[in-house]
């Protein structure tokens, strides 16, 4: 067996060394100073020890009846809870950013980061009392994977060649070419680990191995968790229970949390957050994540065609401005590339882009041109309410430069079928990803089917291949400088803003100093993180 | 005690008389067959209504596929997505099916996460008919005592403020309203509930309690439409020479209003009242939205925006089914009070 034959030559990489903790935090804490901004939040509300019990009462913005229990489909933040809250998966972020082992116990790679081999927990149960072993894993996976798969991971899992379990508590995994970030996707809400069913898995089951058990779930409108008695984990799920409701609506959100319907809302309204800074028993947190909003030009259409137009358009954004006024202050200005400053590798040496309509207008000019009209599609989904007036505020500012700028809105529905990826130059967004693998993978590598500005660079693609699959990291760290450098200068992408993710609470919700920032609440796991203090 | 007089043809009758005339002869037979043909004629509307909203859903840019995986969507998915819910066929072929399928009484899955119709819609409909009802209670013996009221004392200061003021909450947008009452009785002054949360395990008396605010809204809203109505009908009856008739045998106003020109106005009340009950039960999206109270209008809101061609389907037919019956009810109980209204001449 291929196993064997290799066994003597894998590299044992422990999880947490995916990239050397003093770099990590190095690159930290650069971060934090560069942009001097840390999450905004009162010292006096931190209470170190986690009490147990309670009901922690959610109100969420996001959820649809459609929603279902098919980890294939998970697109919001409701199924991102149920995901993280009542299953675990092989690995997970710490709120570090870090990663950690989950479900898996530790995996080892091959010199080549083709093969990866992961050693399960053992005696860990699912809720209706299954032990938890390797089919399970093989079979989430093969979910995600197979031919007719309908799931948003397909992309994600669609280089694994062959899993195979090799004993019940061993699991190995064939990819068809090196990486070494391999284990980070296993953090994904969608593969969080089911149980096998034959080949699949139960899509209408909510049996899993995670700290909650749901007792209600009705999409569209609540789901009601229970802790699950057994739980694993040492430390976690304080909460007896934890109700969410969806309350789309901004204004009801607010009114349910101020009247005390609700303990704890996601995504409070930018406009009036000021005066609810005011309000006596309400606490509003913000997290520098990685959600960023972008601009993608068609590279391959003119006048996109040519780099000079771009940097003409990058330096005649105001990003100061657009923080301020679209994002009401609630986030940080972007450089052009997509990897935040939570994120491991970024490069905090790079200048950041400012607005600048002389460079913009010498840009221009060296592209032969001496205005230029380019038409911008924006739509509410593809930057939230304000996209088309960020896109008047970007008219305003390239104005200064020369260029004639005009924002065509365009409808909500069919948006990213219609418009994202077939107009040259619209607005669109990113959750972010925890590694520079994955945001780089998935948006900017050569032919991908989210290559947003059909953006095809031989350097760049050549060191992404070659960074994915190096272990060894201050190789790899000098790799990711240097393509976060190429994304920033030549890459047909305009990314001026990150996006904080932004609370409201009551005084009673508590959490540890350090919330992760991949995902809004926590990584979307406050359940089993947060606890209230009375 | 005066007897109730009828004015029939231009001719004033005693109502025993009329009502001899009347029941004696075909009315009934006549009703009957006019309450048979209206439902026929509602089936086909039906049909029709079921045509116009599966191709208005299939002229909408995207599908089910796109607008479910978003910006995830990749072509494979996508081509995945469609052939495992068959959407990949024409939409002839598709609507043939689903069509089939409902005459054999049987609504269908929704395609977005496979729950039976039946069991997404069962808790809806009761919560938006618990709604609507809840409203109406309030909403129609007031709108007809105001309408009374201000018909009696037209023209005084009574009759102008509740003019003003209905016809203000009805020019408001409801939402407004909505945040208004939020404001008032949720946040400064903690009497009612903000979320209208019902669930099927909440105890009667509770739902009435936490339904209050989304009450109140509804009831500021269609108020104004029956109560003008109302008002304007008996005005319009009071100018006929029977009653004049009534008043110069003595019969003090109140009475004239009630016992002889009420009864002579109720058609176009009633249909006043038919048309806000359908309102009731349609069009109280926002009113749903606001409060978070889980009805059918946001479940129809929620399935046109993934394309949901089942659901909307299922939920449009609900909704037509109601304008038709309210339609039919309010025909039959104009004749009922106004026989005259079964012999157009």
């Amino acid at each position: 067996m291929v196993m064997d034959k290799n066994n003597k030559n894998f590299q044992t990489s422990k999880p947490k060394s995916m990239m050397g903790r003093r770099a990590f935090v190095a690159t930290t804490l650069a971060a934090g100073a560069s942009l001097g901004l840390a999450a905004e939040r009162s010292s006096q509300i931190q209470s170190d020890e986690p009490k147990k019990g309670g009901t922690l009462r959610v109100g969420f913005t996001q959820g649809a009846l459609s929603d279902s229990t098919d980890p294939a489909s998970f697109n919001n933040d409701f199924m991102f809870a149920y995901a993280y809250g009542v299953f675990n998966g092989l690995t997970e972020i710490a709120p570090s950013g870090e990663l950690v082992p989950e479900l898996a116990l530790q995996w080892q790679a091959s010199p080549d980061a083709r093969i990866w081999t992961f050693q399960l927990r053992r005696g860990i149960q699912f809720h209706n009392g299954k032990d938890f072993v390797a089919a399970d894993v093989v079979a989430t996976i093969n979910h995600h994977r197979h031919i007719n798969s309908t799931s948003s991971a397909k992309p994600l899992v669609a280089d694994i060649v062959r899993v195979t379990a090799l004993d019940p508590h061993t699991v190995v995994m064939e990819l068809g070419s090196g990486n070494a970030d391999f284990p980070f996707i296993f953090s994904q809400y969608n593969l969080v680990i089911h149980p096998a069913l034959g080949d699949s898995i139960d899509v209408t089951s909510m049996n899993g191995t995670g700290p909650y058990e749901a007792k209600i779930f009705d999409p569209g409108v609540r789901a009601v968790y229970q802790r699950n008695p057994n739980y694993w984990k040492p430390g976690r799920a304080h909460l007896d229970s934890v109700e969410i409701i969806l309350v789309a609506d901004p204004a009801a959100r607010l009114s349910a949390l101020i009247t005390g319907a609700v303990d704890l809302i996601d995504r409070p309204d930018l406009k009036t957050l000021h005066l609810l800074k005011r309000h006596p028993s309400v606490r509003v947190e913000q997290t520098v994540g990685n959600k960023h909003y972008t601009l993608p030009m068609l590279s391959d259409i003119a006048p996109f065609t040519n780099n000079d137009v771009r940097m003409a358009l990058k330096h005649s954004i105001d990003r100061e401005e657009m923080v301020d006024k679209i994002l009401k202050g609630c986030g940080v200005v972007g450089n052009d590339h997509p990897i935040g400053p939570t994120v491991p590798f970024f490069n905090s040496d790079l200048p950041q882009r400012s607005y600048d309509p002389d460079k913009g207008r010498f840009y221009l000019n060296r592209a032969g041109l001496k205005t230029l009209d380019v038409k911008l599609h924006m739509a509410d989904v593809s930057w939230g309410n304000d996209s088309v007036k960020a896109g008047v505020l970007f008219s305003e500012s390239s104005a200064k430069a020369g260029i004639n700028l005009q924002v065509l809105r365009e409808p909500n529905d069919g948006y990213w079928s219609n418009v994202w990826m077939k107009k040259s130059f619209c607005g669109s967004y990113s959750g972010g990803r925890p590694t520079a693998d994955w945001a780089f993978t998935t948006t900017y590598a050569r032919g991908v089917s989210w290559n947003e500005s059909h953006w095809d660079h031989s350097r760049f693609n050549q060191l992404l291949v070659a960074a994915r699959s190096e272990l060894n990291q201050a190789l790899r760290g000098e790799m990711y400088y240097e393509m976060q450098g190429l994304v920033r200068d030549e890459g047909s992408t305009i990314i001026p803003m990150f996006g904080n993710y932004v609370l409201a609470m009551n005084k009673h919700v508590r959490h540890t100093e350090k919330i992760a920032s991949n995902w809004d609440l926590d990584g979307q796991r406050f359940m089993e993180r947060w606890w209230l203090d009375a | 005690m005066d007897s109730v007089l009828w004015n029939v043809g231009g001719w004033t009758h005693d109502r025993n008389t009329v009502y001899e005339l009347f029941w004696g002869g075909v009315a009934m037979k006549a009703i009957l067959i006019m309450v048979l043909q209206r439902l026929g004629l509602g089936m086909l509307t039906l049909f029709i209504v079921s045509v116009i909203i599966f191709s208005a859903v299939e002229l909408l840019p995207g599908d089910l596929a796109q607008e479910i995986l978003g910006q995830s969507a990749t072509p494979e998915t996508v081509a995945a997505f469609r052939a495992e819910l068959g959407l990949d066929e024409p939409a002839v072929q598709r609507y043939g099916q689903w069509l089939l399928n409902v005459v054999s009484g049987d609504f269908g899955h929704s395609l977005a996460n496979g729950r039976a119709i039946s069991e997404l819609l069962a808790s809806r409909v009761g919560n938006t008919l618990f709604l609507a009802a809840y409203a109406a209670i309030i909403a129609v013996p007031l709108s007809l005592i105001l309408g009374i009221l201000t018909a009696l004392y037209r023209n005084s200061w009574f009759d102008r403020s509740v003019n003003v003021l209905t016809l203000s909450s009805i020019s408001f947008p409801e939402f407004f309203i909505a945040y208004i009452l939020i404001l008032a009785f949720a946040v400064k002054i903690p009497l009612f509930p903000s979320l209208a949360n019902i669930y099927p395990d909440t105890p009667f008396l509770d739902m009435l309690y936490r339904a209050t605010l989304p009450v109140m809204t509804l009831v500021m809203v269609v108020v104004a439409h029956m109560m003008r109505m109302t008002r304007a009908a008996i005005i319009n009856v009071l100018a006929s020479p029977y009653v004049e008739m009534a008043r110069l045998k003595g019969i003090s106003p109140f009475r004239v209003i009630v016992k002889h020109a009420l009864p002579n106005a109720l058609a176009p009340i009633i249909n006043v009242i038919a048309l806000n009950l359908a309102y009731l039960v349609v069009g109280v999206v926002v009113v749903e939205v606001v409060f978070v109270y889980p009805g059918l209008g946001q479940l129809l809101v929620d399935s046109v925006s993934k394309r949901d061609v089942t659901v909307v389907q299922a939920v449009s037919l609900i909704f037509a089914a109601t304008f038709i019956l309210l339609n039919l009810v309010a025909d039959v109980l104009a004749i009922v009070t106004n026989p005259r209204l079964l012999n157009p001449r």
